[in-house]
């Protein structure tokens, strides 16, 4: 196999991609920092946050867009931040404008600042309008197996529960609900926050997690670049395991790995 | 004279006024923005044409980092 292909790709809206890990742009130290996490990550989908500009600000400032440009990097932006439906979808046609036309989006709806655990009713009814106007919604949600389900029959291109609370590091704490979520749905599931460590991203794509999302994980190692290069190692290993198909778990081992036959004959017993 | 709300701050600015020539007295000349008026996008191309008037409420928004 030649290094540049690619035969398991992540394929969101028809689109494939190499890397399995979609990493966020928040928290870091600074640009280069950031920059240089991305890269470790070897993301191609970024996700990226909309804000008001500071008014009177240095023009010189330098943009996040100038250390991640759209050229090289699939932009994701996010709508964290956003309480209601309406605040969602401002903030996305507002992405779009700002990002020439891009349409693949992330959709939060949040539902509560302490613990930011997402308001599905709002989360459903802003993806509604939004694939109605046209955007491609990759959507932050509970692991609520049904909102999940609906969240997909309203038009969304991947369904991203929740492992733990955003910015927890807690890793998976209900598995059983997204293997019920990725045994039901039709397009990418990808695990979206929560993660804390390497192991938790292994463990999510060898539950059959299409991919994986985090931000805090990385930007909040003590090493974030290092950090971000164990993420990809994690998230490759998890898929491999996955495809590889891991042997089933048992409590005894009537079948030791070495030959049971052709042993010396055991000394005599003192 | 128009008074405007621009990203929730009031400002009294000189009119008639367009959106570039907005963007050029806030110093974001050339800069990638996204701007919105009363809750409408403005797309880029109907920058020069569309003219502020008293009492909008105008959002200007960039890219920063976020997961």
């Amino acid at each position: 196999m030649k290094p540049h292909e690619n035969l398991d790709p992540l394929v969101i809206a028809g689109k494939p991609y190499r890397s399995r890990l979609l990493i966020g742009t928040g928290k870091y130290k600074d640009f280069a920092e950031t920059r240089a996490a991305v890269e470790a990550s070897g993301a191609e989908i970024v996700t990226v946050a909309i804000r008001r500009t500071n008014i009177g600000q240095d023009p010189k400032q330098p943009s996040l867009l100038e250390f991640l440009p759209p050229s090289k990097f699939t932009l994701l932006p996010n709508t964290a931040g956003c309480y209601t439906a309406d605040d969602a979808v401002r903030t996305l046609r507002l992405a779009r404008e700002l990002l020439d036309g891009h349409d693949l989006v992330k959709l939060e709806v949040l539902g509560d600042p302490k613990s930011l655990y997402p308001n599905v009713v709002d989360t459903l009814a802003a993806a509604k309008t939004l694939v109605q106007d046209g955007f491609k919604v990759m959507v932050y949600t509970s692991d609520d197996p049904i909102i999940a389900k609906q969240l997909e029959e309203a038009g969304c291109v991947a369904v991203m529960p929740l492992a733990s609370l955003i910015g927890s590091g807690m890793g998976i704490l209900n598995p059983w609900n997204l293997q019920i979520i990725i045994e039901n749905a039709k397009v990418p599931v990808l695990v979206d926050a929560g993660v804390g460590t390497a192991s938790d991203a292994a463990i999510a794509m060898e539950l059959g997690c299409d991919g994986v999302l985090m931000n805090t994980a990385v930007a909040a190692a003590k090493n974030p670049v290092l950090m971000a290069s164990a993420m990809k190692m994690a998230v490759e290993a998890g898929r491999a395991a996955f495809l590889a198909g891991r042997m089933p778990k048992k409590l005894y081992s009537a079948a030791p790995s070495s030959p049971t036959t052709g042993l010396i004959t055991p000394s005599p017993k003192p | 004279m128009i008074s405007v709300t621009i990203n929730g701050e009031r400002r009294q600015l000189d009119a008639p006024l367009n959106c570039v020539e907005l963007l050029a007295r806030l110093e974001l000349s050339g800069k990638r923005v996204a701007l919105e008026r009363n809750g409408e996008i403005v797309p880029r191309s109907r920058f020069a044409v569309e003219r502020l008037a008293e009492g909008d409420r105008l959002e200007i928004v960039v890219a920063v980092g976020g997961g």
